[in-house]
C-alpha cells in the first residue's frame, strides 16, 4: 500500500484534532511548488546565460538546487520547520528518482539510435568472413548462432541440476547437508563471472591441453552462473505451493515422489518456467567468461566441442575495440542483444500471467 | 466395505515432545465417531495417526497399536501409502487441485498414481463419486471447469468426492465445516449421514452441536496445560456423553464451563 | 485396487492388503527420484569444490614462482606476486566503494519513492522498470559508459578539477574521462537495480502498525519515513549494499571499456592511467597470455574470488541476523 493515499499532499488539510488548538494550519497552496520550480528554472537560465555557461544539464542541475532551497525556505516561513523538512525530503527523493532515470533513458535511447544505423536484415543474416578495414558489410549471424548454442547448452546443464536441487532443498532436505547446500548456493551466487570463465578455462585446458577452446567451455562457465539463479527462483516457486495440496495428494495414497511430480511441480510450472527464462536472460549477455574461454571467430561454428565460437556480447566488445565502423557494429550487436533479452523477459511475463493456476495465490 | 479400527495405548511424539498420550479406543464400522475437545488437545494429531499423515511432519512418530480389522497400521511391512489408500481424509480447508478440472479432481487418486482407466470407467467413477458427495446435480454440466471455480461448500464436497472415489474403508474428517457457512455446513452434515452407510467415519469438530447431530459415538480429549500431552478422557455413545457423561471434566466442557 | 467394478454392493469387501503389490514399483520410483534430487545437490558441492581446486592447481605455478621467473612476463612490472596483486586489489576496492557511495543514496531514494511516495499503480511499473535495468547486459553498459558517458561527464570533471583541484582527490584531470571515477559511475548504474530491489522489499515490509502509529501522532511523511521506515530497514540497506558491492567487485566489462589502466596506489580519482581492477585486468591480458602469465592471472582471479566470497558472506550474515531479530519474517 502506498502511503500517498493515506497522506495526500492536499494544501489545507484539517490538522491533528488531538492538539485541540488548531483544526487547520497554514499550508502552501497547491500551485506554490510549481511556481517555485518555474522561477528556479528561469533564474538558473538567466544566471547561466550571464555566466555564459548555458547547457541543458547545467540549467537543470542549478534549477534543482535552487528549487530545493526555494521550497524549503518558503515552507519554513509559511508552514514551519517540520513541514519544511518534509518538503525537502520529498524533493530529494523525487530528485533521486529523476537522476536514476538519466542513465536508463540515455542508455535505451543511444542503443536504439546508434544501433539502428547498421541494424538490418542483412546484418542479422551475414557473418564476418572477408570483412576488413572500413567495409560496412558483415553481420552477426555467426554470433547469434553461437550465443544461442552456448546459452542453450548452459541451460541444458543448469536446469536439471537447478530444478532437482531446489526440489531436494524444499521437499527432502533436512539437517546439516541441506544447510550446507543452501550455504554453497549462496556462495555460488556471488562468484564473479570472470572467475567462472577462469574455472572453465582451467578445467578444460587441464584435460585437453592449453590451446583448447570450445563453446562448451563457455557453456560450463555460464551454467556455473546460471545454476544458483535457477535454484533460488525454483525454490521460491515451490515454497509458494500450499502445503494443503501436498497433503491432499498424500492422503489419496499417492507416493511422495508422484505428489512432487504431478501436484507440486504442476502447480508451480508457470513460475518455474518464468524463473528459468529470467535466468537465461541473465546469462545470455555475459561477456567476460566468454571472452576468455571461447574467444572470437569470423564465421559460424556449430560444433560446441571444437574451436572458437562467436557470441554477441564478445562480438560487440571486439568490434568496439577495433574502433571506426566497428563501433557502429558494436551498437547494432548491442541492440540485437537487448532485443533478445527483452523478448525473453516478455515471454517470461506472458508465461507467468497466462499459465498460472488461478487459485494458486 | 468398512472396517473397524482398534487403537491400543497409542502415544504420539513430535521429536521428544509427547503430544498425545495413551489413547485406547475402538472405532466401530459404519458409524460416525466424533472427536471433541479444546484447542491443542491432540484430537487432530490423533486423527492424522489413523492414516499415518502425521509422518509428513519431520520427527513425528508413534508408539502403541492401531489395528484395522486386525492388521497393524504400523506393522513392519506396511506401506504408509497403502494405508492412506484405505483410510481417506478430508481437510479443514477445501483443497481441490487448482490445476485440475472438477472431473480430474475426482479422478485425482487414480490419475496421480499413474494408473490407466478407461473412459467409460472414469465417467462412471466421476458420476458415482459426485453423486455420493451430493454434488452431481450441481456440477454435471461443467465437469471440465476448474475445481477452484466452485463455492467453498461445493469445493469441500468435491474433496469428499475425491476421497471416496478411491473407495477407502475409513474416512477421516478434520473439522470439515470450520471454513464453511451454515448452509454448506448443513449440506455436509446431511452427506455424512448418508456416507456412514458405506464408510467408517471419524470426524474432528469444534462444534458440539455438530458432534451431537452427526455422530453415533463421541470421544472427549483434554489437555492438562500447555506443554502437557493431550489425553482421551472418555468415549461413549453420543447420547450418553451429552446427557450423562461419567467424567466431570466432560460435563464441564460440554456445558461450556471450561475449554 | 481402485475401481475395478463400477457398482459397489453395501458389504462387498475388497481384497488388497496394506502392503500392496505395486509398492515395490512405487518405492523404486521414489528412491530414484529422491536419489536424483540429492545427487543434484551434491553436484553443487562438487562444483564449488572443483572451482576452488582447479583455480588453485592452475594458479600454483605463479604462487610458487620466483621473482626472476615472474619478471620475464612482459607486463609484469613488480618484484613479487603480492606486489603485482596489491595495486589491483586496491583499484578493485576503490572502484567498487566509489560505486557504492554513489549508488546507495540514489537507491534508497528510488526505493522510498516506489514504496512510500509514488501512487500505487505507478509504483508497480516503476519496480518493473528498475528490474529491467538489471537485465541489460554488461557489455551494453560498457558501450554506454565509453561512448555516451565519457563526453557527457567531461565538463563536470573539468569543472571539479578547476574549482576543487586543490584537493588531491580531484587534481590533475585530463580529458577524455577514462579515469576510475567514470568507471565507478558506470558500476554505480549497474548495481543500482539490485540495491533498489532489496531495499524496496524491506521498506515495503515495514510493519503497518508502526506506520499507523506514526501517522496517528500527526507525523509528516518524512517523519514517518525517519521514525518507522528507515530504522526498520537499516540492516536491509546494509545487506543490499553488500550485495551490490559483491556485484561491483566482480564486474569486468564496464571497467575494461572505460578505464585507462595503471598500477598505482593512487587517490587521484580523475587522473587517467592510475588504477585497474582485477577482473578488467584479467580480461585485457588473458587473450594474449600463455604459460606462467596465465597462472599469474588465475592467481589474481583467486584473490577476487576470496574477496567477493567474504563480502557476500558478510551480507548473508547481516540478513540472517535481521531475520533472528524481527522473527515475524
Amino acid at each position: 500500500m502506498s502511503l500517498a493515499t493515506a497522506t495526500p499532499p492536499v494544501p489545507t488539510r484539517p490538522r491533528s484534532l488531538g492538539r485541540g488548538v488548531q483544526t487547520s494550519r497554514r499550508r502552501l497552496p497547491r500551485w506554490a511548488p510549481w511556481s517555485i520550480l518555474g522561477s528556479a528554472i528561469l533564474l538558473s537560465l538567466a544566471v547561466l546565460t550571464l555566466a555564459d555557461a548555458t547547457s541543458v544539464p547545467s540549467v537543470l542541475a542549478l534549477a534543482a538546487v535552487v528549487y530545493a532551497g526555494g521550497i524549503t525556505v518558503t515552507a519554513l516561513v509559511v508552514e514551519g520547520p517540520r513541514w519544511a523538512k518534509d518538503r525537502l525530503a520529498t524533493t530529494v527523493v523525487i530528485g533521486a528518482f529523476l537522476v536514476a532515470l538519466i542513465p536508463l533513458v540515455s542508455l535505451l535511447w543511444i542503443v536504439v539510435a546508434r544501433g539502428l544505423r547498421l541494424f538490418s536484415w542483412d546484418f542479422l543474416t551475414t557473418d564476418m568472413v572477408g570483412v576488413f578495414g572500413s567495409m560496412t558489410t558483415g553481420g552477426v549471424q555467426h554470433a547469434i548462432v553461437g550465443t544461442l548454442l552456448i546459452t542453450a547448452a548452459a541451460a541444458v546443464i543448469s536446469v536439471p541440476i537447478g530444478l532437482l536441487t531446489a526440489i531436494y532443498l524444499v521437499e527432502y532436505g533436512r539437517g546439516p547437508l541441506a544447510r550446507a547446500i543452501t550455504f554453497l548456493v549462496d556462495v555460488m551466487t556471488g562468484i564473479p563471472s570472470i572467475v567462472a570463465g577462469l574455472f572453465a578455462f582451467a578445467l578444460f585446458t587441464l584435460f585437453f591441453g592449453p590451446a583448447y577452446r570450445a563453446g562448451i567451455m563457455g557453456a560450463v562457465a555460464l551454467s556455473l552462473l546460471m545454476t544458483p539463479v535457477v535454484i533460488r527462483s525454483v525454490e521460491e516457486m515451490l515454497r509458494l505451493v500450499p502445503n494443503e495440496l501436498r497433503e491432499a495428494s498424500l492422503a489419496l495414497g499417492v507416493p511422495k515422489w508422484l505428489t512432487i511430480l504431478k501436484v507440486v511441480l504442476r502447480t508451480a510450472v508457470a513460475g518455474i518456467v518464468t524463473g528459468i527464462m529470467l535466468a537465461v536472460a541473465r546469462v545470455i549477455g555475459e561477456t567476460a567468461p566468454l571472452l576468455i574461454a571461447v574467444g572470437m571467430m569470423t564465421k559460424t561454428n556449430t560444433n560446441l566441442f571444437e574451436g572458437r565460437m562467436a557470441t554477441l556480447p564478445v562480438f560487440a566488445y571486439n568490434e568496439y575495440s577495433k574502433g571506426g565502423v566497428g563501433i557502429d557494429r558494436a551498437w547494432a550487436a548491442a541492440l540485437t542483444l537487448i532485443v533478445i533479452v527483452m523478448l525473453l523477459n516478455l515471454i517470461a511475463r506472458f508465461v507467468s500471467s497466462k499459465f498460472a493456476p488461478k487459485a494458486a495465490r | 466395505m468398512s472396517k473397524r479400527i482398534d487403537v491400543t495405548d497409542l502415544n504420539v511424539y513430535y521429536g521428544d515432545f509427547l503430544a498425545v498420550e495413551g489413547v485406547t479406543m475402538a472405532i466401530e464400522p459404519r458409524q460416525v465417531t466424533a472427536l471433541i475437545g479444546p484447542s491443542g488437545c491432540g484430537k487432530s494429531t490423533f486423527l492424522r495417526t489413523l492414516n499415518r499423515m502425521h509422518e509428513v511432519i519431520p520427527g513425528a512418530r508413534v508408539s502403541g497399536k492401531a489395528l484395522m480389522d486386525g492388521v497393524d497400521l504400523y506393522g513392519a511391512g506396511v506401506d504408509p501409502v497403502a494405508v492412506r489408500r484405505q483410510v481417506g481424509m478430508v481437510f479443514q480447508r477445501p483443497n481441490p487441485f487448482p490445476t485440475m478440472s472438477i472431473a480430474d479432481n475426482v479422478l485425482a487418486g487414480v490419475k496421480l498414481n499413474n494408473r490407466r482407466i478407461s473412459k467409460s470407467d472414469a465417467a462412471s467413477v466421476v458420476e458415482q463419486s459426485l453423486r455420493g458427495a451430493n454434488l452431481w446435480n450441481e456440477v454435471k454440466d461443467r465437469l471440465d471447469r476448474p475445481g477452484s471455480s466452485l463455492s467453498g461448500g461445493q469445493q469441500q464436497r468435491l474433496c469428499i468426492a475425491r476421497a471416496i472415489a478411491v473407495q477407502p474403508e475409513v474416512l477421516l474428517m478434520d473439522e470439515p465445516c470450520s471454513a464453511l457457512d451454515p448452509i454448506s455446513t448443513l449440506a455436509i452434515e446431511d452427506l455424512i449421514n448418508e456416507l456412514k452407510e458405506q464408510f467408517t467415519i471419524v470426524i474432528v469438530t469444534h462444534n458440539m452441536q455438530q458432534a451431537a447431530r452427526v455422530s453415533d459415538r463421541t470421544a472427549f480429549f483434554n489437555i492438562a496445560g500447555t506443554g502437557k500431552p493431550g489425553k482421551l478422557i472418555e468415549i461413549d455413545d453420543t447420547g450418553t456423553i451429552f446427557s450423562t457423561p461419567s467424567v466431570p471434566a466432560t460435563e464441564d466442557y460440554i456445558s461450556g464451563r471450561s475449554g | 485396487m481402485v475401481v475395478t467394478s463400477t457398482t459397489r454392493t453395501a458389504d462387498g469387501s475388497r481384497s488388497g492388503g496394506l502392503a500392496a503389490p505395486q509398492r515395490r514399483v512405487a518405492d523404486l520410483g521414489g528412491r530414484i527420484f529422491s536419489g536424483f534430487s540429492l545427487g543434484a545437490g551434491l553436484v553443487i558441492l562438487a562444483a564449488l569444490a572443483a572451482v576452488s581446486i582447479f583455480l588453485i592447481i592452475k594458479a600454483w605455478p605463479a604462487l610458487t614462482a620466483s621473482g626472476a621467473d615472474l619478471a620475464e612476463i612482459s607486463w609484469f612490472k613488480s618484484d613479487s606476486l603480492l606486489g603485482y596483486v596489491g595495486p589491483l586489489i586496491f583499484g578493485t576496492l576503490l572502484a567498487s566503494v566509489l560505486a557504492l557511495v554513489l549508488a546507495v543514496p540514489v537507491s534508497i531514494g528510488i526505493a522510498l519513492f516506489i514504496s512510500h511516495y509514488a501512487p500505487r499503480r505507478l509504483a508497480q511499473s516503476l519496480g518493473y522498470v528498475v528490474d529491467l535495468l538489471a537485465a541489460i547486459p554488461s557489455v551494453v553498459y560498457g558501450l554506454w559508459g565509453a561512448l555516451w558517458l565519457l563526453p557527457v561527464i567531461n565538463p563536470v570533471f573539468t569543472w571539479l578539477s578547476d574549482k576543487l583541484g586543490f584537493i588531491p582527490l580531484f587534481a590533475d584531470y585530463q580529458a577524455p574521462a577514462k579515469n576510475i571515477m567514470s568507471a565507478s559511475v558506470v558500476l554505480a548504474v549497474m548495481i543500482l537495480p539490485i540495491i533498489t530491489a532489496v531495499t524496496r522489499e524491506v521498506f515495503l515490509q515495514t510493519p503497518r502498525l508502526h506506520e499507523e502509529a506514526a501517522l496517528a501522532l500527526g507525523a509528516t511523511r518524512w517523519e514517518l519515513v525517519r521514525m518507522a521506515v528507515l530504522p526498520f530497514g537499516r540492516s536491509g540497506i546494509i545487506s543490499a549494499s553488500m550485495l551490490g558491492l559483491g556485484r561491483a567487485l566482480g564486474e569486468t566489462m564496464a571497467v575494461l571499456m572505460v578505464i585507462s589502466p595503471g598500477f598505482l596506489f593512487s587517490f587521484h580519482l580523475l587522473k587517467p592511467g592510475q588504477h585497474q581492477t582485477i577482473a578488467a585486468n584479467i580480461a585485457s591480458q588473458f587473450p594474449e597470455a600463455s604459460g606462467l602469465s596465465v597462472s599469474v592471472l588465475i592467481a589474481t582471479g583467486l584473490a577476487l574470488f576470496v574477496i567477493t566470497f567474504v563480502v557476500n558472506m558478510a551480507a548473508r550474515w547481516v540478513i540472517a541476523r535481521r531475520k533472528d531479530f524481527s522473527g515475524a519474517n
